[in-house]
Parts: C-alpha cells; sequence; structure tokens
C-alpha cells in the first residue's frame, strides 16, 4: 500500500471503498493499531499514532467476524472492556445493558455468542465496541455477512446511530451501494492507492477515472475517439446509462441488440456503429425491441470527461 | 429408494471390522482374568480357579510403590515442562509466519517421528559424553522431549481453530498482551491443554524403550515390568500391575476424549 | 455520555504495561521470547545429541583395548556390511515390510466402516475403541500377548478344545516362520508387532477416508461401476495418503523396536536390540550409533519416495 492520503473529519460518516486488496482494510488496521506503516505518518485528533498498542487508542472496531469471545456470554462479551479498564461488576453490567438497549438487543446478555444469529452477533460486535464511548467507530465490512434483507435494515440502524451518537465513524466496503448510501464521504481504493475521495455525488457523478466510473455504479465509457467528436476534447469520458434517453430527432442513431426489462426501468444495449452503449429507461408503454432503429440522446452535462485513463 | 445415510454395510465388511475391533481388545481384556488366576508358576489357561489374594499381595510391596511414584513424579515433571514448551511453541507458530516456521513444527515432531532407540541412544550418548549422571532428572529430560510434541499437536489445532480476530477484539478493547492472554487466549485453549497435558501424562507414565536409555539405577513402573517380562520372577503380580496399569490409562485417554471431541477429530456431530 | 478527551489514552500504568507495550512494538523480541525455550531445548539438547550420535558412528572401537578412537573412519560403516550384521539389517526390514502390509488389510475394514457407515454414537464408540488400545500401556500389551502365546495359555487350548492342534503343529514345522511354539518363533514376533501398531495404521486412514465425499462414490455408481470396481479405481486411491501416512508409523516403529523380539520371538537379532547390546554390554558405541542411523536413513529414503510421489499432497 503506498499513496495514501486521507483526511478524516471528526463526527464524519466516512466510507472506504474498494475491490478485495486494494488497501482499504490496511489501511482502517493501520488506524486501529494492528498494524504499523512501515513509512508515513498517523494523527487520530492531533496525537501521533504510530507506534502506539491498539489497546492505548481510543478506537473500537466492529470486525468483519464479529470475533465475539465465544468462552464469554453477550453481556460480559459487550462488558470486556469495561473490566479491563477494571470497572467494578455493578457498573459494568448496567453499563453493557445500555449499549445493548442502544443496538436493540435487550434481554438476551446470559446468551453464549454461538447461540446468536448473524444479525444479533452483528450487533452484539456492535455494542461491545461502543461501550467503550470510542471517538472512532471502525467497521470492517460489518453488513457482509447478512442477507440483503437485514443488510438493509442495518444500513438505516447504523446511520440512525451515528447521528445519534455524533462519533466518528469509517466504514470499510466492497459494496458500492452500501458505501454511497450511508457514508457523508467515500474514499475510493484501487491497488493500494487512493483513487478519489468525495461525498457520493460526487464520485457518482464525476468519477476521476474509468476504474472509479465502472465500479461506482455502472457507466458507459466514451473512449477518447468518440469524446473528441462530441466535445472537441481527445479524453475518456464517462456516461451513466440512466442519462440516455430516446428522441425522435437528432442526437445518435443506434440500434437495439438487447433488451432486458427490469420492473420500473428497462435496460437497453446499443450499437452505436463504433461503440456500444448500455441505456436505462423508464418502462415506458413502448420500448424499443431488438433489431429496431432509434435515435438516443443525452445532455451535454452528462459527459463527463476523465483526466485519468487508467 | 433408501437415503444415503440408511445404506448398510455390506455383512462382509461388518465382520471384518468387527473382528478387527475384537483382536485389538481380547488380549488387553484377558489380563482382567489373569489378575484374579490362582496359579502363581505358570500362565495356565483357563485358570484353575480365581482369588483377589494378590491385589492384596501386590498392595503391600514396597519395590511397587517406590516405582509407582517415581513413574507418576516423572510423568508430572515432564508433563509441565511440554506443557510450557509445546504452548510457547505452537503460539509461536500458529501466530506468526516467519523464516523456519517449518523447520521448528519438524523438530517438534521429531522425537517421536524417529525410532524411540534412536533418542534413547543418542540422548545416553549425550549424558555419557558431558559427563552428566544418571538421575531422576535425566529420565525427566528424555521423557519431556518427546511429550512436547502432544501437548504441540493438541494446541496448534486448537489455535487454527480460533480466529486471529479475537486476539485483536481484545486489544481493541484495550487489553494489553498479558491481559489477553488472561482473559481470552488462556480460557481459550484450556481444554486442548489439559488434553495435550492429560496424553503426556499417559505418553511418559507408560514409556519404556527411551527411559532404558535413560535411567540409572531408578526404576519406573514400566521399567519394573519389562524387568518382569523378560525374566517373570513374580506373575502373579505382574498381572495384578498390568491390570491397574491399564485402568490408570483409561481414565486420562477418556477425559482427552471428552475434552476434545468438540474438535475436528471426531466428524459424527457435524454429519 | 462523557467521552474522554484525548484519542490516545494512557490507560494502565506499570511495569507489566510497559512490558507489555515493549513486546508490542518488537513483534520479533516476542517471537524470540516464545522460541527461545523450546528450541534450545529441542534445537539444542535433543538435536545436538543426535548429531553427537551421528558423529560417533564415524568413529571406531579399537579391538583389543575396547577403547573409542577418535578418528574419522568408515570402518565402524563397513563393519555393518559383514553377513551377520547384513542379516540383522535384512530381517528387520523384511518384518516391518510384512507388519505394515498385514496392517493395511487388517485396518481397512475397521477404518472404512467408521468413516463411511458408523454415525452418531457408534462412530464415538469406533474411535474410543481405536484410541484406547493406542494408549493403553506398550509392555502391557506385549504382556498380553505373553500370556495369549504362552505354551499352557489360551492360543494353544482353543486349538486343543478344536483338535485343530495337528495344523498348529503343522504350521510349526514350516521353516523360517514356524519354531519351537509361537512365543519363540517369528509368526509370535509378528503377531505382536502387528497388535501394537495396528491403532497407528487405523487412525491416519480413517482421516483419509473421512475426507472422501460420499458423493464421489455415488457418482462411480451413476457412472456404471459395480461396488468392487469403485472400491479399486475410487476409494483406494483415494486413501492412499492415509496407507502412507499410517505406514511411516507402522515401518519406522518396528524398525526402532528392541523390546517385541526381546520378549516373544527366535533369539536372533534385530536392528534395535544391535543396538542395544552395542552400547550397553558390549560397549561398542560407534557400532551401535552406526546401527541407529540404519533406521534413520530407511526412514529418510522413505519419506522422500513418499513425497515424491506425492502422498502428502493429498494430506
Amino acid at each position: 500500500m503506498d499513496e495514501v492520503d486521507l483526511e478524516v473529519f471528526e463526527g464524519e460518516f466516512f466510507a472506504m471503498l474498494g475491490p478485495s486488496g486494494s488497501g482499504k482494510t490496511t489501511c482502517l488496521r493501520l488506524v486501529a493499531g494492528f498494524e504499523q506503516p512501515t513509512s508515513g505518518h498517523i494523527e487520530i485528533f492531533g496525537q501521533t499514532a504510530e507506534g502506539v498498542p491498539p489497546f492505548r487508542r481510543n478506537v473500537n472496531t466492529v470486525f468483519q467476524d464479529y470475533a465475539l469471545f465465544p468462552h464469554l456470554n453477550v453481556i460480559d462479551n459487550v462488558a470486556y472492556g469495561l473490566m479491563i479498564r477494571g470497572a467494578g461488576k455493578a457498573e459494568r453490567y448496567r453499563t453493557a445493558a445500555e449499549a445493548l438497549e442502544l443496538v436493540a438487543l435487550p434481554g438476551l446478555g446470559k446468551r453464549r455468542a454461538g447461540e446468536l444469529s448473524g444479525g444479533q452477533r452483528q450487533r452484539v460486535a456492535l455494542a461491545r465496541a461502543l461501550v467503550n464511548k470510542p471517538r472512532v467507530l471502525l467497521l470492517d465490512e460489518p453488513l457482509g455477512a447478512l442477507d440483503l434483507k437485514l443488510r438493509e435494515q442495518m444500513q438505516e440502524e447504523l446511520k440512525n446511530l451515528h447521528r445519534q451518537l455524533g462519533i466518528t465513524f469509517i466504514f470499510v466496503t466492497h459494496d458500492q451501494n452500501e458505501a454511497l448510501s450511508m457514508a457523508d464521504r467515500v474514499a475510493l481504493f484501487n491497488q493500494g492507492k487512493v483513487v478519489q475521495v468525495g461525498t457520493p455525488q460526487e464520485i457518482y457523478r464525476c468519477p476521476n477515472s474509468r476504474f472509479v466510473a465502472d465500479f461506482v455504479g455502472s457507466s458507459n465509457l466514451l473512449p477518447p475517439e468518440f469524446v473528441a467528436g462530441i466535445s472537441g476534447q481527445n479524453k475518456w469520458a464517462s456516461l451513466r446509462p440512466e442519462a440516455i434517453r430516446l428522441t425522435s430527432a437528432g442526437g445518435h442513431e443506434a440500434s437495439v441488440v438487447a433488451c432486458s426489462y427490469l420492473g420500473g426501468t428497462t435496460r437497453l444495449a446499443l450499437d452505436l456503429g463504433s461503440l456500444r452503449l448500455h441505456a436505462l429507461l423508464p418502462s415506458v408503454a413502448t420500448i424499443p425491441q431488438p433489431g429496431q432503429r432509434v435515435r438516443i440522446d443525452w445532455n451535454p452535462d452528462d459527459v463527463h470527461l476523465m483526466e485519468d485513463g487508467i | 429408494m433408501r437415503s444415503d445415510g440408511n445404506i448398510g454395510a455390506p455383512i462382509g465388511l461388518k465382520i471384518a471390522a468387527g473382528a478387527g475391533l475384537l483382536f485389538l481388545h481380547l488380549p488387553i481384556l484377558l489380563i482382567f482374568v489373569y489378575a484374579f488366576t490362582t496359579e502363581e508358576r505358570s500362565y495356565q489357561w483357563p485358570p484353575p480357579g480365581l482369588t483377589t489374594k494378590w491385589l492384596a499381595v501386590t498392595w503391600n510391596r514396597p519395590d511397587i510403590w517406590e516405582a509407582l511414584s517415581l513413574s507418576l513424579k516423572v510423568a508430572t515433571v515432564s508433563t509441565a515442562i511440554a506443557l510450557v514448551l509445546g504452548t510457547l511453541c505452537a503460539a509461536a507458530v500458529s501466530r506468526t509466519r516467519f523464516f523456519g516456521r517449518e523447520t521448528i513444527s519438524l523438530m517438534v515432531i521429531l522425537p517421536i517421528a524417529l525410532p524411540g532407540i534412536v533418542t534413547g541412544i543418542a540422548l545416553r550418548s549425550a549424558f555419557n559424553l558431558s559427563d552428566i549422571p544418571f538421575s531422576t532428572w535425566t529420565i525427566i529430560l528424555g521423557h519431556a522431549t518427546f511429550c512436547v510434541v502432544v501437548v504441540y499437536n493438541n494446541a496448534v489445532a486448537r489455535f487454527r481453530r480460533t480466529s486471529a480476530s479475537l486476539v485483536e477484539a481484545s486489544m481493541d478493547l484495550g487489553a494489553d498482551g498479558f491481559q489477553t492472554l488472561r482473559y481470552v487466549i488462556m480460557p481459550n485453549i484450556a481444554t486442548a491443554l489439559l488434553a495435550g497435558g492429560m496424553l503426556a501424562f499417559a505418553l511418559s507414565f507408560d514409556e519404556v524403550i527411551v527411559t532404558t536409555f535413560t535411567a540409572g539405577q531408578q526404576q519406573t513402573l514400566p521399567i519394573w515390568m519389562l524387568e518382569e517380562l523378560v525374566r517373570p520372577r513374580q506373575r502373579p503380580v505382574t498381572n495384578v500391575v498390568a491390570m491397574v496399569v491399564v485402568l490408570v490409562t483409561f481414565l486420562p485417554i477418556l477425559g482427552a476424549f471428552y475434552l476434545t471431541r468438540d474438535g475436528d477429530q471426531i466428524a459424527g456431530g457435524g454429519k | 455520555m462523557n467521552s474522554p478527551v484525548g484519542v490516545i489514552s494512557p490507560g494502565r500504568q506499570g511495569i507489566l504495561r510497559r512490558l507489555a507495550d515493549t513486546l508490542w512494538r518488537r513483534p520479533r523480541l516476542l517471537l524470540l521470547l516464545m522460541l527461545a525455550l523450546p528450541v534450545s531445548w529441542l534445537g539444542v539438547i535433543y538435536l545436538g545429541s543426535l548429531v553427537a550420535l551421528l558423529v560417533q558412528s564415524f568413529f571406531s572401537i579399537d579391538e583389543f583395548s575396547g577403547l573409542i578412537n577418535y578418528e574419522f573412519t568408515l570402518k565402524t560403516y563397513r563393519e555393518l556390511l559383514i553377513p551377520a550384521n547384513l542379516d540383522i539389517i535384512v530381517r528387520t526390514v523384511s518384518m516391518a515390510a510384512v507388519v505394515t502390509l498385514a496392517a493395511v488389510v487388517v485396518a481397512f475394514p475397521i477404518a472404512y466402516y467408521a468413516a463411511r457407515y458408523a454415525r452418531g454414537k457408534w462412530k464415538a464408540a469406533f474411535y474410543i475403541g481405536v484410541m484406547l488400545p493406542l494408549w493403553s500401556s506398550y509392555l502391557v500389551k506385549i504382556y498380553a500377548w505373553k500370556l495369549v502365546l504362552a505354551r499352557e495359555g489360551i492360543l494353544n487350548w482353543l486349538f486343543d478344545k478344536l483338535h485343530l492342534t495337528w495344523l498348529l503343529d503343522a504350521y510349526l514345522s514350516l521353516p523360517l516362520i514356524g519354531g519351537n511354539s509361537l512365543s519363540v518363533s517369528y509368526t509370535g514376533t509378528f503377531l505382536v508387532f502387528l497388535y501394537v501398531w495396528l491403532p497407528f495404521m487405523i487412525l491416519p486412514l480413517q482421516a483419509s477416508l473421512e475426507r472422501v465425499p460420499a458423493s464421489l462414490l455415488e457418482a462411480s455408481a451413476d457412472l456404471g461401476a459395480s461396488a468392487p470396481q469403485t472400491f479399486r479405481h475410487v476409494v483406494l486411491p483415494l486413501s492412499l495418503p492415509g496407507v502412507i501416512a499410517g505406514s511411516i508409523f507402522t515401518f519406522s516403529l518396528t524398525l526402532g523396536d528392541y523390546i517385541i523380539p526381546q520378549i516373544i520371538g527366535s533369539s536372533r537379532l534385530f536392528i534395535g536390540q544391535a543396538v542395544y547390546t552395542h552400547q550397553g554390554t558390549a560397549g561398542n558405541i560407534p557400532l551401535a550409533a552406526a546401527f541407529a542411523v540404519v533406521p534413520i536413513v530407511i526412514m529418510g529414503v522413505y519419506l522422500w519416495m513418499a513425497k515424491r510421489a506425492g502422498a502428502f499432497d493429498a494430506l
């Protein structure tokens, strides 16, 4: 991992997005203190963090596999950090019970970690991290092991928790939907580098490289020759499929190659002769069929030029 | 149609498997009968009569008590040493990747992979060369060397099953290395260590080949038995001792089995 | 909720905590500390002894004074090759080979049944049924066979009751495998070896059979193979790693044993006995060391061949 220069603001919900092996998890582990930088500098709230062991950092982590202690029951898992800090028995159980209520899991304290469902374990892991009142909460793919319904529900709950607690959340994920829907800002990682940082809107609307355009959402990549023809600049550009619309005159002529009905929208594969495009159209009454010739157009503002050809 | 789980074994396989198990167990059962025979000069079958008097005779033999207490002492100390060495090695090998990792696992396994006689003669000649007199401690030294592997195997298997993130989670929650050891690592590997310790104890308690090379004048129980095997002088007492040894070794083995049965050795639960 | 001001907390102080910090900052030091004790024990004491032994096999003994001549020589190894000593080696290796083959044959049904058909309680019973004899006292097991094979013992009694004594006598009159009685014949030695090492074959064999998925056997049957064909072409090749792992035990253990042939068997020596007598009464440490090198070399070659055959890839 190299060339990572990131700044996370206090109280922010920050997502680190990228394919597996892109360095996002390593970055998180550097903040948690599980790994040490070979060079470079880490600062947490103005304090130098390299060389400081994880047990001295007021930063807590929700692990991908939750890492609940199998030999302890739920309440002892949650109270672990308090026990280590030397809190009395009554106090730590009371605080741990509050934390379990915070994650909507009261009354399960006596269960063993192995007896819980995936969603429940996730909440216990969250409570165990939050009970220590960290100033930064790190979440390593916390929703990866959950099924879709549960995942959507947890996304909302995490957002509410973040608003309620007002602390910094740093969230690692490979799921672009998760990153876009939850984060205030997103850092996109690729091959050990941060390729773009910005709000979800900036990342989606103005990808700065082919990688970003392709990884976040789906995108039509327009090669420089084509872009030169429409805007005069010899650069790669991206065009989101939903920006393409059918028109009766002007624009470009294309033939429909394939057509898939997705419910509210319909996805068309179009052949423009020199390149292929995908378009996402609202499912209206008349949907062009494969083989049909159509005219398409888009707002010139939606063609986003990219500096980087990668 | 029958489901796969209900297909019975072919009758020939059943017989062969059953006969094999009988072959493994009948000779040991025989010892239980001989312990009560009235015949004292030969191994006559069937026993002409049954008596319990040899239990009392054996009970009152000071040499057997001495041998037994030496064996227990050696087994206890060797097990303690093996627990420390085996656990340290297992922790180092399974928690970190370093150059020479394979060499270390090989080195731990070597004392039981090589024939016992090689270990025995190697240690004996080393003691001779360095003028170390043979004593209880030389026996312990030999025993601890091959007991390490039993503890090591159990501990490595358990470390492999416990997720590495548990240690990280503990540190993340404010526990330093020592606290993590006490509150997370030890509780999670305790049963594996207990099982490994029991097996190491049984291994040491029973060992004879290496012991013949590393013992001086001391007699462990197996050395006492070996002399009786080579030159039978007190058959009835030997019978009783053999029976007691079988009974005593069964306990740690059953104990170790129950401690590790949730693990991967018994696949029955997962099927 | 009142959160602490700094994000780096001083936490617990004291010597222990400082030590914990230091060890965390220097994982190499921690590793070193963990390995120092076991490596110095096994690496220095044990490996050191082995090397010392190996070195001594290159010394020789002065025939007249009986003292060790500390000069490098291959004389002792040449002595290994005289017919009497070569006999010992051939005898031991043949015994190890026969015991290993027999162990495979006897172990297979037990391991196969336990891996494929036994479920739940039966599986546990099978496991304990193999573990108990494995861990029972080695000497007690030999002693049990002394009882079984004794002239007045249960086996002769059984033959007598079945009116088959003539059969046993005919068997004992055979050259090589026969003898005056079972307890002084190679057959007796073989039976005890087989008995004592059998569990060492069953367990790895069962482990390897356990890993053969049932769907594979169904696939073979589905493709038209009969049960014996499936066994021959699917089960057997897939169980080979287990067979080899088990054979490493049975082979190595037989090569190094000196107690079994001493108690049950003819008076002819095996390698283990040769090592024992040469180092003990004869005081010929170099020759004993050279004899001890033989099983090491044989096992080394055996392991190397097993590795080349890919036996460890599947483990």
